[in-house]
């Protein structure tokens, strides 16, 4: 198939970008939308021009890097589907397709469509993590944890850190991004020595990074490509509210 | 601990639905207050009465209506003031807009959060000026609060300048209540349909309570 593709190009960190139109011939649609953007750049760099720069590394669903704003959606059209495991089925012949960066002030746009997502990494280490005895592993069943727990803190464990949720906030809120990171730590035992500093701690690094707050909207949800549920929202509010509340 | 409520944005949500929650049961007891009409000039120019007879020994004639009227003063501000607060952060994080942005997940109530806030805002010194000041009700009479009703929804235009701004209450509510429920941190994963569901019913009900007096007045079912 023959698709238009309005993509964002911006140089470097500083200068201007603006949307650059391409024409992209006969795409399989087997192809995965990163595919799809290799065979532009392969025409690109034989035309002697810049290639389009966008973030991947797995291209299986599991590591977070890949993303972009796909006609207005993160990662696109496809429920629970990140950019590189998203096929060009989903499209069809003809279709003009936008392409754009992550829009967030936490997240600058490095180039094209690569954006610094670091501000994610300070919230990481202001409290996603938890303190135990080093050594070798300890056996799996010596603590026992409730499987309704255990389910629920796997399901926030799902998070790859790929910035979708902040993308498609109306707020640019991490709050997603945030409540899964407390969630999955704050529901396991290992998790709670730390676990109502963890949630004021990670919180601050979030405010402190410029992210916006959240109101319940659920476009964070909606595009998350892991199907993090809006009420881990929920859960954060209510650790942090029992943690300023109450002394621990 | 004052520091992590009014200086983070989650605190700022929990003000908000704290705050909004005020209002509600306030709107609630008001709505249900207006219902006296049906039951004749008497019985609701008698309510009014009551209300200010309540703790008289203890607060004098009228002082709990003053202290009702402290409370929800104080939770308008504190509400009006973090949501502008959160509503220019949102901003700042998002400075650059997206070219296309198809409405994904949102629903109209949550979209029109912060201009429904000001109209109901609009509204309300409208309503206070119109029904309890009566500087913007020509026939108005202290006291009279059956007569005051019945002269204001006569007017068309009054009657419809109500049931619009009741209407953007009932939109403001429906996602404020599901909204505040979240941001308190009350709702679980099990909890998530009854929340929503229970905010439609809530929402519907508290708008049919108030429209049921102008719209009676308007097609003469009472006065
Ligand atoms: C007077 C002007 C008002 C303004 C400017 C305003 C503005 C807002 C805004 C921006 C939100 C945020 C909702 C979100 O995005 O999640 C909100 C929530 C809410 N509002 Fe209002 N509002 C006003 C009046 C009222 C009134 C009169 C009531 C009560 C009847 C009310 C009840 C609520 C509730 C319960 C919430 C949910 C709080 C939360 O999400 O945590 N509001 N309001
Ligand atoms: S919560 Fe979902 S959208 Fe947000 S970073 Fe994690 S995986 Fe990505
Ligand atoms: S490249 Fe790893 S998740 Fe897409």
């Amino acid at each position: 198939m023959n698709l238009t593709l309005r993509v964002w190009r911006q140089p470097s960190a500083s200068a201007e970008g603006r949307l650059v139109t391409y024409e992209v011939t006969d795409v399989s649609p087997d192809m995965s939308f990163l595919e799809m953007l290799d065979v532009l750049n392969e025409r690109l760099i034989l035309a002697g021009e810049e290639p389009i720069a966008f973030d991947h590394d797995c291209r299986e669903g599991i590591c977070g890097a890949c993303g972009m704003v796909i006609n207005g959606v993160p990662h696109g059209p496809q429920k629970a589907t990140t950019t590189c495991q998203l096929h060009m089925r989903h499209f069809s012949d003809g279709d003009t397709i936008t392409i754009e960066p992550w829009r967030s002030q936490a997240f600058p746009v490095i180039k094209d469509l690569v954006v610094d997502r670091s501000a994610f990494d300070r919230i990481i280490a202001a409290g996603g993590y938890i303190s135990a005895p080093t050594g070798s592993a300890p056996e799996a069943h010596s603590i026992p944890v409730p499987k309704a727990n255990a389910d629920a803190a796997f399901e926030a464990a799902a998070c790859i850190g790929c910035g979708a949720c902040v993308a498609a906030c109306p707020n640019g809120s991490a709050m997603l991004f945030t409540a899964a990171k407390v969630t999955h730590l704050g529901l396991l035992p290992q998790g709670q020595p730390e676990r109502y500093t963890r949630v004021v701690d990670m919180v601050a690094a979030h405010d402190a990074e410029g992210f916006g707050g959240c109101t319940n909207t659920g476009e964070c949800a909606a595009a998350c490509p892991k199907g993090i549920p809006l009420e881990t929202i929920s859960r954060l509010n209510r650790d942090y509210l029992q943690a300023t509340l109450r002394r621990h | 601990m004052v520091g992590a409520i009014f200086g983070s944005t989650v605190g700022k949500k929990a003000i908000m639905a704290t705050t909004g929650v005020i209002l509600l049961l306030y709107l609630i007891a008001h709505m249900l207050g207006n219902l006296r009409i049906f039951f004749g000039e008497e019985s609701i120019n008698r309510y009014a009465v009551w209300l200010r007879e309540i703790a008289e020994p203890l607060l004098g004639y009228g002082g709990l209506v003053w202290v009702i009227r402290v409370v929800l003063t104080l939770s308008v501000v504190l509400h009006i003031v973090t949501a502008t607060q959160l509503a220019r952060r949102a901003r700042q994080a998002r400075p650059v807009r997206y070219a296309t942005r198809p409405k994904v997940q949102g629903s109209y109530a949550a979209r029109t959060m912060r201009w429904g806030g000001v109209i109901i805002a609009l509204f309300v010194t409208y309503h206070v000026l119109d029904l309890t000041v009566g500087w913007l009700n020509p026939d108005f009479e202290h006291g009279e609060v059956y007569d005051n009703i019945v002269v204001d929804f006569q007017h068309w235009y009054v009657a419809l300048a109500y049931t619009a701004a009741v209407v953007v209450v009932g939109v403001h509510i429906r996602h404020g209540v599901a909204s505040a429920l979240r941001s308190l941190g009350v709702t679980t994963a099990r909890g998530e349909r009854v929340v929503n569901v229970a905010a439609i019913v809530f929402a519907t009900a508290l708008v049919v309570g108030f429209l049921s007096v102008p719209f009676s007045v308007f097609f003469g079912l009472v006065g």
